[in-house]
């Protein structure tokens, strides 16, 4: 009897493996296949039947690939917004969490659900009134659409960090009262080292979204000096459809930094999937 | 007592508000006004050069009886919903109870499962563009070793649709997350319970997970239609709404009148009636919610 049950067990996590791996072809395939392109020559890539794998792992591919556009340019203004935009959502997200979490005010529960309904506008009713804001402000063609409203915190991430800030009992502010701490002493000293792990997923989620990014570039900048690495790998692909293996050697580059970044945040990611459900 | 009474003094002081400024600075000039402002914008004639002109109704007319082109983008944007979001729910449903069963080596899968989800879509576009290549495409190669000729999957107007499916399907690592979250989170006794009784896994998960995780699939059902009504990115880059506009979806409808056609009071119209039809959705999709999600203390009562 407990012979056939662990048996039965045995063939259904086989079951369970086999449906895993046909799975994980659907999900792999496109990343190997570019990257195996990425190091063919020409004849290579479009060889009829497929060769599954280059004659020699050509690394100077990526070398040429990226020296054929101004990537390099593309990639410094990838790194500055999405560093700025870091910044300045762990600067004023984790305030206006504070703000909502830890305190009782006039006016608290309807600006909450309004910061709540901020999330359902469709960025398409948003953006083309932005876009006119930004070009009074002359902002358009400069990198500042992309970064400044990050320092004013975003729905989302507020979200998440007040969900956190929530659970946490009064008896820190109270410690911190009697000390005679001041509010924002109480906040920066007492509460700010207490989000660590929150500000970690808000890092990595928008690290992750803004290097991503790929219609907010398209709407605001418009010349070359500008642009991003999505965005400069997109124009590169519409001018050159058939520069198959440049184009496959810049995409596997630019891919690397989110998967590494969430290579090291998995853990943080999944629970504060969790986390933002409970909310 | 006196302890108290401070509290109730500092809950009146400026501080709160200090703390969410950022924010409601951030809302009133990158949310709220542009969403005010847009309103206006949708009854005015408003081109980039020269004044705009105030037409009343016209932009909405205009698209409701003189401009096919609207009926057809809204036709198309909701086929593809239709299409996606019901396989995108179950997709991610089958593979969030396939990497919550407790077998060794799983969070691999797990990891490979959500790795699509941290690339741009540009990447994403360009890797199942060089897959979906009709001649040199690895797809295509596939389906002729069983004898399949495959489509010009980009350039065929019955099948551009489907590659974007395909390509958006790829990207449902988040919704599988969450729905994995809330397998996970159900709690172990009651499926002991189920086994002794001597369910079939089956019988278990019609009866147990999946009226436990109706809010869940709540969540998911709204945030996944919002998304697909709002589906740009990969059109934009994959078939630039061809062949023979067949993938000319209402993103990309809204996007062209707005930043190449200029024509920007229209295209705010435009973006007010999707605005609508989401908001319109979502209500229906919540109404509706009351007949099919169970909510815990719910299901404990039937129990009892």
């Amino acid at each position: 009897m407990k012979n056939r049950k662990s048996a039965k067990i045995t063939g259904g996590k086989l079951f369970v493996y086999i449906m895993l791996g046909i799975i994980s072809l659907y999900f792999i395939i496109p990343f190997l296949w570019m990257l195996l392109t990425a190091f063919k020559t020409e004849s290579e890539a479009f060889a009829f039947p497929p060769k599954l794998f280059p004659s020699e792992f050509r690394i100077r591919n990526f070398v040429d690939a990226w020296n054929s556009q101004p990537f390099f340019i593309y990639l410094r203004n990838s790194v500055i917004i999405t560093f700025l935009t870091t910044l300045g959502q762990v600067l004023s997200s984790s305030a206006v969490a504070y703000g909502f979490a830890r305190y009782n005010f006039k006016g608290k529960n309807i600006l909450f659900l309004i910061l709540l309904g901020t999330m359902m506008i469709p960025w398409d009713v948003i953006v083309i009134p932005l876009y006119m804001e930004f070009k009074m402000l002359k902002w358009i063609n400069t990198l500042k659409p992309l970064i400044v409203p990050a320092f004013f915190g975003s729905a989302y991430y507020i979200f998440l960090l007040r969900q956190f800030l929530m659970g946490i009992p009064k008896d820190f502010e109270d410690a911190a009262y009697i000390d005679g701490a001041n509010d924002w002493q109480t906040y920066s000293r007492i509460f700010l080292p207490m989000m660590k792990a929150p500000l970690i997923l808000v890092c990595v989620l928008n690290i992750i979204t803004v290097w991503n990014d790929y219609l907010g570039p398209l709407v605001f900048l418009n010349s070359r000096d500008k642009y991003t690495l999505p965005l400069g790998l997109a124009a590169f692909k519409g001018m050159h459809e058939m520069q198959v293996i440049p184009i496959m050697a810049i995409t596997s580059l630019m891919i690397i930094p989110p998967i590494i970044v969430f290579a090291f945040a998995q853990k943080y990611i999944i629970e504060g999937v969790s986390g933002a459900l409970k909310g | 007592m006196t302890f108290h009474a401070m509290h109730a003094g500092r809950k009146r002081r400026l501080a709160p508000y200090l703390f969410i400024m950022p924010w409601i600075v951030g809302f009133v000039s990158f949310t709220f006004g542009p969403l005010l402002f847009s309103a206006v914008m949708a009854f005015f004639e408003w081109p980039v050069i020269g004044s705009p002109r105030f037409i009343g109704f016209g932009n909405f007319l205009q698209m409701f009886t003189k401009d096919p082109q609207f009926w057809k983008s809204l036709g198309i944007t909701l086929k593809f919903m239709l299409i996606f979001v019901p396989l995108n729910l179950i997709i991610a449903l089958l593979l969030a109870i396939l990497i919550s069963r407790p077998v060794r080596g799983i969070s691999v899968f797990r990891t490979i499962f959500y790795l699509p989800s941290v690339v741009s879509s540009v990447a994403i576009a360009i890797m199942w563009g060089w897959i979906l290549h009709p001649e040199y495409g690895l797809l295509n190669y596939i389906l002729s070793l069983v004898g399949i000729s495959g489509p010009h999957w980009l350039s065929d107007p019955s099948w551009a649709i489907g590659a974007i499916v395909m390509a958006s399907l790829w990207g449902l690592g988040t919704m599988m997350l969450i729905f994995y979250t809330a397998i996970k989170s159900i709690p172990k006794d009651i499926y002991e319970d189920a086994i002794i009784a001597g369910a079939s896994p089956v019988r278990t998960f019609f009866s147990i997970t999946l009226p436990l995780i109706t809010p869940t699939l709540l969540f998911n059902l709204i945030t996944s239609t919002i998304g697909a009504m709002q589906e740009l990115s990969l059109v934009l880059l994959l078939t630039k709404g061809g062949p023979v506009k067949s993938t000319y979806f209402y993103g990309l409808y809204v996007y062209r009148n707005a930043f190449q056609f200029f024509k920007l009071g229209y295209a705010a119209a435009n973006a007010w009636f999707m605005f609508i039809i989401i908001l319109l959705l979502t209500l229906l999709i919540f109404k509706s919610s009351s007949i099919w999600v169970f909510y815990e203390h719910e299901v404990a009562g039937k129990q009892s």
